[in-house]
């Protein structure tokens, strides 16, 4: 591997540009291929480099010229929280060790602080208004922990609409069910809401807020990955 | 909007091995290429190994990473990369295996400095 090869590969990730490294397995010849640019010096497959960076997933494929190791360094999935709240402070920081960009909304003055969040993006805005900058996509994770539907609500309203592969809202059972008549008068269907995770997080007897962010974390990742 | 983000999202196996070859030490990188069973490391995962032996990153739960730095020592000096093979079919797993039972394939590979990274 070339330095130059290298320094590309951390220029990409630094910049948030999908690249896919293709590795000829028998000489160690390489090719860095940018999203979109059409793959041509080791005989590749345009197919299977754009199915790499699709997915993710690092695979073998044979070319005439023998197996190519294609090797995709994507952006990071996303996890937006909404409430910069007590919960928050404890998922955000386990969430980016685990390798999702977070980003905390939070309107209220004195919430969403770098002293509170540091190393996550804050917003300071009504989630009505951010949310379409935002653009939630099928690997963006949303959670609404504020527990107030003047917040929470407009935010679920845009990750419902979103493909975000994970809506979760904080609130017992009762609280759920408010929300769905809520917003099921907005014109959600039963299905459209059961797409949100309420309780939120997987049944581990999560008393404190800390344990309450393992539980949400965990079935965040499951809904990545499984 | 007002984001204050400091989020950077260079692999740290990465950066490592651009610092170390800023720092002017010989470098090679190791990557899972595909696994088999209960491996520990997916495919992609990136070891960085320098010429003094000092390593970032895995490529399995610390079975088989000593063999792997012995490797890519090798690698760094002959300048020629190599697959290597681990697993409980392979001979080497009696000394040197993955003790889950998964198999691993590896690429070991020497970082050559670009020829204009350093126009001295």
């Amino acid at each position: 591997m070339n330095a130059d090869v290298l320094r590309g590969v951390v220029a990409a990730q630094v910049a948030g540009r999908d690249v896919v490294l293709a590795t000829r397995l028998s000489d160690g010849a390489q090719e860095l291929i940018a999203a979109g640019a059409p793959a041509s010096e080791l005989g590749l497959d345009g197919d299977a480099v754009a199915t790499a960076l699709r997915t993710g997933d690092p695979r073998t494929v044979d070319t005439r010229d023998g197996a190519v190791f294609l090797r995709p360094y994507i952006r990071p999935p996303r996890l937006i929280v909404v409430g910069a709240v007590h919960i928050a402070q404890a998922l955000v920081p386990i969430a980016q060790i685990a390798g999702f960009e977070v980003t905390v909304l939070d309107p209220r003055e004195g919430f969403a602080t770098a002293d509170r969040f540091p190393g996550a993006a804050l917003v300071r805005e009504w989630p009505d208004r951010v949310m379409d900058t935002l653009r939630p996509d099928d690997r963006t994770g949303f959670v609404a922990l504020t527990h107030d539907p003047k917040i929470d609500d407009p935010a679920l309203v845009a990750a419902l609409r979103s493909g975000a592969f994970y809506i979760g809202a904080l609130g017992s059972r009762k609280t759920q069910g408010a929300r769905r008549e809520r917003l099921g008068a907005l014109g959600f269907t039963a299905s459209d809401l059961d797409r949100i995770h309420g309780p939120v997080g997987l049944p581990i007897g999560a008393r404190t807020p800390e344990e309450i962010a393992v539980a949400v974390l965990a079935q965040v990742i499951g809904a990545l990955r499984l | 909007m007002d984001t204050n983000s400091t989020n950077t999202n260079a692999d740290p196996v990465l950066a490592q091995a651009l610092e170390w070859l800023g720092e002017g030490r010989r470098v090679a990188l190791a990557t899972v290429t595909r696994t088999w069973g209960s491996a520990p490391r997916r495919a992609g995962s990136h070891m960085a190994i320098a010429d003094t032996g000092d390593f970032s990153g895995s490529v399995s739960g610390g079975c088989i990473e000593g063999a792997v730095i012995q490797t890519a020592l090798e690698v760094i000096d002959s300048g020629v990369p190599r697959t290597l093979e681990f697993g409980v079919t392979n001979e080497m797993a009696w000394e040197v295996g993955l003790a889950c039972g998964g198999r691993v394939h590896l690429f070991v590979e020497p970082i050559t400095p670009g020829p204009l990274a350093n126009p001295s």
